[in-house]
């Protein structure tokens, strides 16, 4: 797979293929907290779906349970028709499922460089033992892996900060760091926790940009969380709103805005 | 002015992924090979190679062991001694029974049986962090230097408890002078600074860090925790091993638990505190200091006519001290000032 | 039977003695979030200091505690402006090395200024077995043990009393929570930490006063103080309650194994038996058997 190139005109949009992803009757509580009840929706190929709803919603918790963190104790996920209810995060990693958190996961002790090639970490093949003699193919495959990483930073246009401890930058950057090591994965469902919370304009320009790129020249599909209005009408190709754990709608950004229930739950008449 | 990275560009990922990418580093390392392995036999007293040289190597491996564990893979230990000890214990044995076992060989062996050893009492980190894994390696400590006492076998039924080792022999040459078993020393521990710094700059050392960092954000990622902190206890308890084996034959000449104590453990913990945890470089200059400090504090000691007891308090409190004065003014030790010395040289002569 | 009674309630009594070590640290961790390493060389400095006051200067014990008392409260005020505050808000795993280099820091300077030398303490307390209990059930125990562990119980009651009722118990408790949200609803933090070094070289001199009756004052008392390590663990390290029970257990199981297994295996199990049952027991219950579950939110 040819790794992404700057965007210089994309071959238009994706078609949206089959389901790739089904949650359905998904109830998750935390002793006697409930955080999700019943929640069903799906998710197709090279789509772009949003999840919002208030803080509390459980939308966060939504995301664990997709990507391994947390068992729901009721419900079936299936990905890409099969059942795989009891998933954990490895596996979810392994199945081409990567994500970002709300509140930067990121290694801070780490450089970006080094974090981005952690991403790497399931395509590689030597073992510590060829590692520590570093030659032959243990080399090899770090300068390929290298490679696009390169890549990654190319299209996130971090290059200057490569060598830079990640404790030290700055909020924006550190995200645009976490979205790079979650793309190293090569990843067919990136999961992104509020992406762009924390941003002035032109950085979420900058982000949007990204994500519909990697959309548009890599086809992956991507589950969204965010609080944006502007941005989740704009770029999502369908929504889904989550209020107290429980679905409250699920439709294309039209549909969504003008439901009642939304509207009164978190929109707001303005929007 | 002569630290200059001026023109040196890197036009390969292979060119930039190495150890050393200015060129001045690299010529310096060398040199300072060079002297190590040439100029010091020769011209080296045979008190400065026993006393200082052979010891710092010894102990700088073992730092680096533990550096591996601690420093890059957050696992706090306390029973560094312990593994150390393994080490020299099951080369002693393999020596004694084997017979026509090659000496470096049993070295490794007996770097793996601490490796194993490590593997075992690196389990508990699955479910314990922090202090509380810092607890349990204590346990670590007392109860193998205590198995270690209590079986026979394992000291070949000596009476005493404390056996003289073998002679260090490699294809008949035998290692009896301080400058040949220098030279032993520093090419087992050079070797091996070698291997460890390319396994931390490969995805090994990534997957140590990340666990370190943020094990959650890590095992989404697609790492196994526990295996890799299991892999960093195996390779850190066989680094120690070695040192325990060097320390039993390059140094001390024999095998006894008393020299495996909790107090070694300490002074190795305190050279990656001082040296820099985290940091290869780290782990020498530690071991050098804590090396040196004794000594120095003895001739300041002599010089000012005070009691010997006086000079090994001091020690203590000395210590005591500058770990906390590290802790407090450059948590990253000596390695991170040397690194703030590299980088003011590479504007020298000017301020900015 | 009775042996193993006598053997049984040696060692609950022991582990009376551990639990007084193992409550200063669980103060200092519950006020500071700091687990104190040098809460062993404290119990060290406050023993030799008080005999040191008595043999250098032929002073009364009953004049020696309390002058040891101030020193103790000195050393607590250094140590909060020396290290803690400079450390403020760095992660528990720099406090616990800074608190490895003070503990090294003050066995030097107790042996410098004192002599490293076995120092005798004299209590007022004569370790004979109680009378009634040995003509009775024939069972041998210390009159001295069973002091010590009512001094405890006063101490710890007094400890337990000071943490819920006052004012000043629930400042400790916010501090250990959160330095900054402390400091932000204006908690005098430094004092706090005073107050919370000085009490536990209080609790630091209480132990090492009938530690060191009871063995001499010497630099194996350091040792003793790791030993509360065990304690800790079983007991949760945030609970005074867990600290006593962790010592009983502990003191208990140690004395027992020492006597009943130790012959099978050629003795020397005390060294190690207590950190090893520790190491088992957080498998199974990582948080200690009252201590607090830490949930980790992603």
């Amino acid at each position: 797979m040819d790794m992404i190139q700057p965007a210089t005109g994309g071959n238009g949009t994706r078609a949206i293929g089959p389901v790739i992803l089904d949650l359905s009757h998904i109830s998750l509580a935390f002793g006697g907290v409930k955080a999700l009840t019943d929640i069903s929706f799906n998710v197709r190929e090279h789509e772009i779906r949003a999840i919002i709803g208030p803080n509390g919603a459980g939308k966060s918790s939504m995301l664990n349970v997709i990507n391994g963190v947390y068992r729901p104790q009721q419900g079936e996920i299936a990905l890409r028709g099969q059942a795989r209810r009891n998933m954990d995060c490895h596996a979810a990693a392994k199945a081409g499922i990567a994500r970002t958190f709300q509140n930067i996961a990121l290694f801070k002790g780490m450089t970006v460089l080094d974090n981005i090639m952690t991403g790497r970490n399931l395509k590689m093949r030597s073992n510590f033992l060829m590692q520590a003699l570093y030659w032959g193919p243990a080399r090899r495959e770090e300068i390929a892996h290298r490679e696009k990483a390169e890549q990654i930073i190319d299209f996130l246009e971090i290059q200057a900060i490569r060598k830079t401890p990640v404790g030290r930058l700055p909020y924006g950057l550190q995200k645009r760091v976490e979205l790079g090591r979650a793309l190293a994965a090569e990843p067919d469902i990136l999961l992104l926790d509020e992406p762009m919370a924390g941003m002035n304009v032109e950085e979420k320009q900058d982000m949007c940009r990204f994500i519909l790129d990697v959309n548009d020249q890599l086809g992956t599909t991507i589950v969204l969380i965010e609080h944006d209005m502007g941005v989740v009408m704009d770029i999502s190709d369908r929504v889904v709103v989550l209020d107290y754990g429980r679905k409250i709608a699920d439709g294309t950004p039209d549909e969504v805005r003008s439901n009642e229930e939304v509207i009164r739950a978190y929109l707001g008449a303005g929007h | 002015m002569l630290y200059r990275e001026a023109g040196q560009f890197k036009t390969s990922y292979q060119s930039d992924n190495q150890i050393f990418p200015i060129r001045q580093d690299r010529t310096a390392m060398f040199a300072l090979l060079a002297v190590a392995a040439l100029a010091v036999p020769l011209f080296a007293s045979p008190y400065l190679l026993s006393a200082i040289l052979i010891p710092f190597l010894i102990f700088a491996l073992a730092a680096l062991g533990l550096n591996i564990l601690t420093g890059y893979c957050g696992q706090l230990s306390l029973g560094t001694a312990a593994f150390m000890a393994v080490g020299a214990y099951a080369a002693f044995n393999f020596v004694a029974r084997v017979p026509g076992m090659p000496l470096l060989v049993a070295f490794i062996l007996g770097g793996l049986c601490a490796a194993a050893v490590g593997i075992v009492f690196g389990l508990p980190s699955l479910r314990v962090r922090g202090f509380y894994l810092a607890a349990s390696t204590l346990a670590t400590q007392f109860f193998v230097v205590w198995c270690l006492t209590k079986i026979p076998y394992l000291t070949n039924y000596s009476s005493s408890g404390v056996v003289t080792v073998q002679k260090m022999q490699i294809f008949g040459y035998s290692f009896d002078s301080p400058n040949s078993k220098y030279v032993l020393v520093l090419a087992i521990v050079a070797v091996m600074a070698l291997l460890a710094k390319n396994m931390i700059r490969s995805n090994v050392g990534r997957s140590w860090m990340a666990v370190r960092d943020m094990d959650v954000a890590a095992e989404v990622i697609g790492f196994r925790p526990l295996r890799t902190k299991l892999l960093a206890f195996a390779v850190s308890s066989f680094y120690c091993g070695v040192a325990g084996a060097l320390y039993a034959f390059a140094y001390l000449g024999t095998v006894e638990p008393e020299a495996y104590n909790l107090d070694l453990s300490f002074r190795i913990l305190f050279m990656i505190i001082i040296g820099g945890v985290g940091s290869v470089l780290g782990s020498f200059l530690g071991a050098a200091f804590i090396v040196l400090l004794p000594v120095f504090l003895n001739i300041a000691g002599h010089g000012l006519g005070l009691p010997t007891s006086f000079a090994s308090n001091l020690e203590l409190m000395v210590f005591g001290a500058l770990i906390i004065f590290f802790l407090i003014v450059e948590p990253h030790g000596l390695a991170r000032l040397w690194q703030v010395g590299k980088e003011k040289l590479r504007l020298w002569p000017f301020p900015h | 039977m009775n042996f193993f009674f006598e053997v049984l309630i040696g060692g609950l009594l022991s582990g009376i003695m551990y639990a007084l070590v193992a409550i200063g640290f669980v103060l200092i961790y519950k006020a500071s979030g700091v687990f104190n390493f040098a809460q062993g060389a404290m119990v060290f400095f406050a023993a030799l200091t008080c005999v040191g006051i008595v043999d250098k200067f032929g002073v009364s014990m009953w004049l020696a505690i309390p002058l040891t008392i101030v020193v103790m409260v000195a050393l607590g005020l250094a140590i909060e402006k020396v290290v803690l505050r400079p450390l403020v808000n760095q992660p528990e795993i720099t406090l616990f090395m800074a608190t490895i280099g003070l503990a090294f820091f003050i066995e030097g300077l107790a042996q410098l200024l004192w002599g490293s030398q076995v120092h005798k303490l004299e209590l007022p307390i004569e370790d004979v077995p109680i009378g009634f209990l040995m003509e009775r059930f024939n069972i041998i125990v210390s009159q001295f043990d069973v002091t010590a562990a009512a001094i405890c119980a006063v101490l710890v009651t007094a400890l337990a009393l000071l943490f819920s009722k006052t004012k000043v118990g629930r400042a400790l408790r916010a501090v250990a929570d959160d330095h900054q949200a402390a400091l932000a609803v204006g908690i005098p933090l430094q004092r706090i930490w005073a107050i919370v070094w000085s009490v536990a070289g209080l609790v630091a001199l209480v132990a090492g006063l009938l530690w060191g009756a009871r063995n001499g004052v010497q630099f194996a008392l350091t040792f003793i103080a790791l030993k509360a390590l065990p304690v800790l663990i079983l007991g949760g390290f945030t609970s005074v309650p867990g600290a006593i029970v962790g010592g009983l257990i502990i003191g208990a199981s140690e004395k027992l194994a020492e006597v009943y297994l130790g012959p099978m295996v050629g003795g020397g199990i005390e060294g190690w038996f207590p950190y090893v049952l520790a190491l088992l027991f957080l498998l199974v219950r990582p948080e200690g058997l009252f201590g607090e579950k830490v949930i980790r939110r992603i």
